[in-house]
């Protein structure tokens, strides 16, 4: 059974149909690996997937958590799916520490010693063990992505997405948020991610999916979509990123 | 022929104007506690338009903002008792304070929660987080971070306007000077102290106000 099924889904922005008809299964352990051309729908995909953004028509479940055509418990969802950001958005009052306890102290009541517990596992697990007392603006973007992704682990999710989590570092800290994403990858953590790495998409994702104008135009292995691209787009994105 | 100043005839008073000082400077910490309290519960409904709250508080802050601060105490002491709302000088005083400056730094607040970017209420979101327990833990401490100056200001202007207060006698710092003076006539001395010790507490509530901001909002050094 998949983790994550998407039926039918469909968003506009007023007159703007941005996702038109998404069909997507997503199973345990997943890669997924989601490319496009800049405006073809891929974040409103992954918000829709957290209930970030509303769902016009369709079907989403994530491990049980359901909505039909936007109705459901939004809450339920979002404590299924973690989601990390280009720009971080750490909170900026709190340390790396606190940044990651929050949401278990608040959310799930759990006990401020089991959440500093958890803390530490989960900046342990990027790296980052030594931050704890950390504030934001004393990391680097590589070290704040990575804290952002131990805040979104530290509320065991079943799946995680990451939208362009690379875009907004400096080259030089590009690999130390991959290395962790592959990591995690490695370790069974199911993986819906927005990314312009291709070569990273073809290593670690298992599934990939080309978005081109609200649609999902061409889907399948990695290593065979990009070898033989089936549609025209695909080939033309794929050239023009290789030219970059 | 110069005039001779004299200011033993103040300085015999002095423990009225310490009493006085006293009093003004506790009206201002229950002002500024509950009206800063109340500017965040507005500011709230005002920025996340929380319906109806935020049109009700909208209408108050207008009320407030646009109307002397003598008149609302006066309406308050003078006027409720004919609604047979009564209460004595001193609660009339706390009142009023609270009421004006509850409405200034909703405004204040509310710029500051304002300028939240919006990418931390998503990744609250996403989270989980309430709307509520997001403003509570991720929006409220960087808003007030952001207009702790400003808000500060405000309460040293409320410090200053209490002054007023002498109007309904409550027995604060200028209903001691006027005191003082009307047996003395000594005008100038009375009120040249009285200044003086407004000007102190003034530096003196801006340098506390801001050392406990730093502590307790900001949170952490410099
Ligand atoms: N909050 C929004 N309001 C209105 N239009 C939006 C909003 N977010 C995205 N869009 C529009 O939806 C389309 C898809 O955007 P997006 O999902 O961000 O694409 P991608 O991530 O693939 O670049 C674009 O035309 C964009 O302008
Ligand atoms: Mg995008």
């Amino acid at each position: 059974m998949s983790l994550v099924k998407i039926t039918g889904l469909h968003k506009h922005f007023g007159a703007n149909h941005v996702l038109k008809g998404i069909d997507l299964e997503v199973a345990q352990g997943d890669v997924v690996a989601l490319i496009g051309r800049s405006g073809s729908g891929k974040s409103t995909l992954l918000r829709t997937i957290n209930g970030l953004e509303t769902i016009d028509k369709g079907e989403l479940v994530v491990d049980g958590a359901a909505l039909h055509d936007g109705k459901g418990d939004l809450r339920a969802l979002r404590q299924k799916v973690g989601m990390v950001f280009q720009q971080f958005n750490l909170f900026p009052h709190l340390t790396a520490g606190q940044n990651v306890m929050l949401a278990p102290t608040v959310v799930k009541s759990t006990s401020k010693r089991e959440a500093e517990d958890i803390a530490k596992e989960m900046l342990l697990k990027v790296g980052l063990s030594d931050k704890f007392n950390s504030f934001p603006d004393q990391l680097s973007g590589g070290q704040q992505q990575r804290v952002a992704i131990a805040r979104a682990l530290a509320m065991k999710p079943k799946v995680l997405l990451c939208d362009e989590i690379t875009s907004a570092l400096d080259p030089e800290l590009v690999n130390e948020v991959l290395a962790v994403v592959r990591q995690l990858a490695s370790e069974g953590m199911t993986l819906i991610m927005v990314t312009h790495e291709m070569r990273f998409a073809r290593d670690v994702g298992n599934k990939l999916i080309f978005m081109h104008q609200g649609r999902i135009h061409e889907s399948g292995d990695p290593k065979t979509v990009f070898a033989a691209p089936q549609t025209p787009e695909l080939a033309g994105f794929i050239g023009a990123v290789q030219e970059a | 022929m110069a005039y001779q100043f004299d200011f033993a005839p103040v300085l015999q008073h002095s423990d009225l104007l310490l009493t006085g000082a006293a009093f003004t400077l506790a009206l201002t910490a229950v002002g500024a506690v509950l009206g800063i309290g109340l500017g965040i519960v507005g500011a709230l409904c005002r920025a996340w338009k929380i319906s109806p709250f935020d049109r009700l508080f909208g209408l108050y802050v207008e009320v407030i903002r646009n109307t002397p601060f003598l008149v609302q105490l006066f309406f308050i002491f003078f006027g409720l008792p004919s609604l047979g709302v009564k209460m004595t000088e001193w609660h009339a005083a706390v009142l009023a304070m609270v009421i004006n400056l509850g409405a200034y730094s909703t405004e204040i607040i509310r710029a500051g929660i304002q300028a939240t970017p919006r990418g931390q209420i998503e990744a609250a979101s996403s989270l989980a987080l309430t709307r509520l327990q997001t403003f509570r833990h991720v929006v409220l401490r960087p808003a007030l971070t952001r207009v702790w100056p400003a808000l500060v200001s405000q309460v040293i202007i409320v410090m200053l306007g209490s002054s007023v207060c002498s109007q309904i006698a409550a027995e604060e710092l200028t209903f001691a000077a006027n005191f003082i003076q009307s047996r003395n006539f000594r005008a100038f001395e009375t009120y040249f102290v009285t200044t003086a010790m407004y000007f102190v507490m003034a530096l003196l509530i801006r340098q506390l106000l801001m050392r406990l901001g730093q502590r307790f909002i900001v949170g952490r050094p410099r």
